[in-house]
């Protein structure tokens, strides 16, 4: 079973045409990969899909925003990893 | 069909929030000055315009799946097929599914028949943002009436 980064990282390569080797763990999806906020919501698609889960893309947009949070919590992969295994540990935890 | 108004829907045929689809119906009208430009003697409902069409029909779904809180914008096409030519007085059918209802996004797919024959379809991105001011949401409900979009179904209060 691929991990999280690597489902992530496939999604990114295959989503945003970006060779996957470039693509690490501490990589910076804005800063690094070049990422735009267009192009996210179709990785945040696909990662819905593939987690069944929901990104709360607007409450880290706003957090964001709000100076409340750095994009690297949300937008390093290992960072977006992390919140990814929360989001399906919680929705098992609600389902169960 | 006001094409210079860019209202390009007539009328919510069909709403069904648990299928997440809608199904609405517009007239190309007879003539628009649009017509005179696209083209001269050979007038063509422009495909620009399908695509909004489209994009209007789905955009009506965003509203009605969050009751009329959120306003759909859109942020890309993709998969545009025009298939053959729509021209003055044909009776579009335009149909959209709500594939993904994400955070702050949403995911259609659309397409148009005319009696039946696949006319154009594509997959639609929006961004789902509070409505600018209450002005304008009362706006779209006006609007919405005028398509006798089911509000009741969707819209408590």
């Amino acid at each position: 079973m691929p991990s999280t980064f690597d489902t992530v990282a496939s999604i990114i390569s295959e989503t945003c045409d970006i060779p996957r080797d470039k693509i690490s763990p501490e990589s910076h999806a804005i800063d690094d990969l070049g990422i735009d906020s267009l192009d996210f919501l179709d990785i945040a698609f696909a990662i819905d899909k593939a987690f069944a889960i929901k990104l709360p893309l607007e409450r880290w947009t706003q957090e964001v925003n709000d100076g409340a949070a750095t994009t690297e919590q949300y937008f390093v992969l290992k960072n977006l990893c992390a919140r990814i295994d929360d989001l399906v540990a919680a929705k098992g935890a609600v389902s169960t | 069909m006001q094409l210079e108004y860019f209202q390009l829907i007539d009328r919510v045929v069909e709403l069904d929030l648990g299928a997440r689809t809608i199904r609405c119906e517009a007239v190309v009208p007879l003539t628009s000055t649009i017509f005179e430009g696209h083209f001269p003697g050979h007038p063509l409902m422009p495909g620009v315009l399908l695509i909004e069409t489209m994009a209007q029909t789905a955009g009506w779904l965003v509203i009605a799946a969050t009751r009329f809180e959120r306003m759909p914008f859109l942020a890309a096409v993709k998969e545009a097929k025009l298939r053959t030519f729509v021209t003055p007085g044909q009776v579009l059918s335009v149909v959209a599914e709500l594939i993904h209802d994400g955070s702050g996004y949403a995911m259609a797919a659309a397409s148009i028949a005319v009696d039946a024959k696949p006319i154009c379809n594509a997959d639609l991105t929006f961004k789902v943002m509070d409505f600018p001011s209450e002005d304008f949401r009362s706006r779209m409900r006006d609007w919405a009436k005028r398509l006798q979009f089911p509000i009741g179904t969707c819209v408590h209060g």
